[in-house]
C-alpha cells in the first residue's frame, strides 16, 4: 500500500514551549489512523499543521508525494471535522454540505446529485431543508462528516468529534464511523484522548505524549505489548508498581512484594500488571506463575467490567483484579482470602 | 406581599413618569399642534394643510429625499468603513489591546460633536491643514474647496456616527466562533467568500441595529449639515429648525417633525423587511 501521508521530522515551537517535537510517521492509503494522547500533548497542533492552519517550525508534511510547505488550508487535499463541528448556523443541511462544492467549478446539477448522494450515504436524506440547529447531536455529526467527505479529500482529519456526545451515542457513533470509513475507503486521521475510541476504530494508533510519539502500533499490540511505561499506563487499565531492586531474576516492589521475572538485561524501575492478568485460584500445575495470597477489600461491581480491589498480604500493595461474572466467584465477598497467580509474561517492566 | 408591592410601585413610578412626561405627552402635543392651521381670517382650525404643504412645495420633499438618500448612503458608508475595523478589533488583535483601541474610538464622543466639527473645519478649510500640506508638497497650486460642501458634510456625519456602527457590529462578531471561519477556509472558501457568506450573515443583527442607530442619528442631525455643509446643505432638520425659530410657525414645524419621524421609520421598516431581519432580534 502507498503512503498517503508522510510526516518527516515535524516540530512546532511556540514561545516558551515545544508543542510537537520531531515526529516521524506515515499513514497508509485507506487506513484509519488514530492519534491518542492526553489533553495538551500536542495532538491538536499536529492536526492543525496537517490541515494547514498552523505552520510547521521544522520538518515536512507530504501528502500523496507532494510537500505541503506553504500551501494554505483551502488548497490542501485534506478536510477537517472540527471538535465543535463548526456547522454554519446560517445555512440548512443541504447548504452546509454543498458549501465546499460551490467553491469549486462544478455545475449546479452535479452539486445537487453529489450532495444528495452524500446525504443518503450518511443516512440524512429528507433532512436537506432542516436548519442545522434543529438536528440532534448525532445528526449534526453526520452533517459535519458529509460536508467534508463530499469534497472527496485524500485524508479526512477528525478532531475529537465525538467529545460532545453523550456516552450511549458515542458508543454508537464509534461503530458507525468505522463502518463509514470502511465503506468509502477515505483515509481517516482521528484525534482523541479517549483510548476506547482509538482502540475500537483504528487500524493503527499512535500514542502521543509531551509532543512526541511514544509508540505507533495496531490497537492489539499497543494493548498487549506497550513499548514505554507511558503507553502501559495510558492505554487500558493497569496496576502500576515502583521497582526498588532486581536481583537473580526477582523483582521487589517498593512495598516489598517479590515477583519472579527472569532474563531482563536491564534494571527495571516500573512494573505494570493488567487487571485481567491476575488468575484467581490458579491450578497448581501451571508453569511460570507466581502465586500470592490476597485479601478482598471491596468488590466494584460494573457488569462485565466488575473488579475487586485486593490487598496483597505479603506487602500491603493494593491491586485491582478483573472479576469474571460467572458462577465460580459468585460468593466472593469482602474480607475473603484468595489465591492469585500472575504469569511472568504479564509483568510489563520498564526502565523509566 | 403588600410590602413588595410598595417597592414595586416605587420603582415603576419614575419609569412611567419618564415615559409619559418626557416622551408620550410631548409627542402627542406635537402631533395635535401639527394639525392646527391659521386660516385667512386668523382663526386656528384643524386641517391637513401643514402636511399638504410638504407635498405642494417641491423644495420640501426634494430636501427630504436628499436627506434620506444621503442618510442611507452614509449609513452604508459607515458600515463599509467600520466593518473591517470591527473585524480586526474582535478577531485579529488580542483582547487586551482591543479594549484600548475601543477607548480610542470613543474619544470623539467625549470631546463632543461641536468640537470635532470645528476640528474638521481646521483640517478642511481652504487654507487649512490638508490644503496647506498639499500646496507645500507642490501637488496643487490653488486650494481645493472642501469645506461647506457635501463632501465635508458627509465626512462630519460619518465621523460622528461611526462609533455607533462599530460597537454593535463588534459585539455581534464577538459571538462568531473562529472555527466557522477555519471550517469555511478548510472547505476551500476564499477570504471574500468567508466574509460574505459567513462573517457578514453572522453579524447581520449587529449590522442592522448599528445601521438603525447611525441612520437615525444622521437623518436627525442638525449640527454637522448646518456647519460643515454650509448654506447649500439643505438638510431636512434645518427646515424644521427654520419653522420653529425663524418663521415661528410651530404647527408647520410640528408637522414636518412628524413627517421626518414617520418617513425615517418607514425606511427602517422597509430595510429590515428587505434584509429579513426582525426588530426583536436587532434590538437585543
Amino acid at each position: 500500500m502507498d503512503h498517503i501521508l508522510e510526516v518527516k521530522d515535524l516540530s512546532k515551537y511556540f514561545v516558551g514551549f515545544t508543542a510537537v517535537q520531531s515526529i516521524d510517521f506515515f499513514v497508509e492509503e485507506g487506513g484509519f489512523f488514530s492519534i491518542l494522547g492526553p489533553s495538551g500533548c500536542g495532538k491538536t497542533t499536529l492536526l492543525r499543521m496537517i490541515s494547514g492552519f498552523e505552520e510547521e517550525s521544522e520538518g515536512d508534511i507530504i501528502i500523496r508525494g507532494e510537500s505541503m510547505k506553504g500551501i494554505p488550508p483551502e488548497k490542501r487535499p485534506v478536510n477537517i471535522v472540527f471538535q465543535n463541528l463548526a456547522l454554519f448556523p446560517m445555512m440548512n443541511v443541504e447548504e452546509n454540505v454543498a458549501f465546499g462544492l460551490k467553491r469549486q467549478k462544478i455545475s449546479k446539477t452535479e452539486i445537487v446529485t453529489r450532495v444528495k448522494e452524500m446525504l443518503d450515504r450518511v443516512g440524512l436524506n429528507g433532512f436537506e431543508k432542516k436548519n442545522v440547529t434543529e438536528l440532534s447531536g448525532g445528526q449534526r455529526q453526520r452533517v459535519a462528516i458529509a460536508r467534508s467527505l463530499v469534497l472527496k479529500p485524500s485524508i479526512l482529519l477528525l478532531d475529537e468529534p465525538l467529545g460532545a456526545l453523550d456516552r450511549k451515542l458515542r458508543e454508537h457513533m464509534k461503530i458507525e464511523l468505522k463502518l463509514l470509513q470502511k465503506e468509502i475507503g477515505t483515509t481517516f486521521i482521528y484525534i482523541t484522548h479517549d483510548q476506547s475510541e482509538a482502540l475500537v476504530m483504528s487500524d493503527k494508533v499512535a500514542v502521543m505524549n509531551k509532543g512526541r510519539f511514544e509508540q505507533i502500533d495496531t490497537p492489539k499490540n499497543l494493548y498487549k505489548n506497550p513499548k514505554t511505561s507511558f503507553v502501559a499506563g495510558f492505554v487500558g487499565e493497569s496496576n502500576p508498581f515502583e521497582i526498588t531492586s532486581y536481583e537473580n531474576g526477582v523483582l521487589t516492589t517498593s512495598h516489598g512484594w517479590k515477583l519472579t521475572k527472569p532474563n531482563l538485561d536491564y534494571t527495571p524501575l516500573k512494573l505494570f500488571i493488567r487487571p485481567e492478568a491476575f488468575i484467581l485460584n490458579p491450578t497448581e500445575d501451571l508453569e511460570g506463575i507466581d502465586v500470592v495470597e490476597m485479601k478482598v477489600k471491596t468488590i466494584l461491581f460494573d457488569g462485565a467490567n466488575t473488579k475487586i480491589s485486593a490487598i496483597i498480604t505479603q506487602s500491603n500493595d493494593e491491586v485491582l483484579i478483573s472479576l469474571p461474572q460467572n458462577a465460580q466467584f459468585e460468593d466472593l465477598k469482602e474480607g475473603d482470602m484468595v489465591k492469585v497467580g500472575i504469569h511472568q509474561d504479564d509483568l510489563k517492566c520498564y526502565k523509566d | 406581599m403588600k410590602k413588595r408591592n410598595l417597592t414595586f410601585y416605587l420603582f415603576i413610578i419614575p419609569v412611567l413618569l419618564w415615559l409619559m412626561l418626557l416622551i408620550v405627552f410631548p409627542h402627542v402635543d406635537l402631533f395635535l399642534s401639527s394639525f392646527q392651521f391659521e386660516n385667512d381670517d386668523g382663526v386656528t382650525v384643524l386641517s391637513f394643510n401643514n402636511y399638504l404643504s410638504f407635498f405642494e412645495d417641491s423644495i420640501y420633499w426634494l430636501t427630504f429625499l436628499r436627506t434620506a438618500l444621503y442618510s442611507i448612503s452614509i449609513t452604508v458608508l459607515a458600515f463599509v468603513v467600520t466593518f473591517p475595523v470591527a473585524f480586526y478589533l474582535t478577531k485579529v488583535v488580542s483582547r487586551k489591546y482591543s479594549s484600548f483601541f475601543v477607548l480610542l474610538l470613543l474619544i470623539p464622543i467625549w470631546v463632543g460633536e461641536l468640537v470635532t466639527i470645528y476640528g474638521w473645519m481646521i483640517l478642511l478649510s481652504d487654507y487649512g491643514v490638508i490644503n496647506s500640506f498639499l500646496i507645500y508638497l507642490g501637488i496643487i497650486d490653488t486650494p481645493i474647496v472642501m469645506l461647506y460642501t457635501d463632501f465635508s458634510m458627509i465626512i462630519g456625519l460619518l465621523y460622528m456616527s461611526m462609533l455607533f456602527m462599530i460597537i454593535p457590529v463588534m459585539s455581534a462578531l464577538d459571538s462568531l466562533d473562529d472555527s466557522l471561519i477555519e471550517a469555511a477556509s478548510d472547505l476551500g472558501a476564499s477570504k471574500w467568500t468567508i466574509a460574505t457568506k459567513i462573517v457578514v450573515p453572522h453579524a447581520m443583527p449587529g449590522i442592522a441595529s448599528g445601521g438603525i442607530m447611525v441612520f437615525m442619528l444622521i437623518i436627525g442631525d442638525y449640527v454637522a449639515p448646518n456647519i460643515l455643509g454650509g448654506k447649500s446643505s439643505l438638510w431636512f432638520t434645518e427646515q424644521i429648525y427654520n419653522f420653529f425659530l425663524t418663521t415661528i410657525n410651530w404647527s408647520q414645524g410640528a408637522a414636518f417633525g412628524f413627517l421626518l419621524l414617520m418617513l425615517s421609520s418607514a425606511i427602517i421598516w422597509g430595510v429590515l423587511k428587505l434584509t429579513g431581519q426582525k426588530l426583536e432580534r436587532v434590538g437585543s
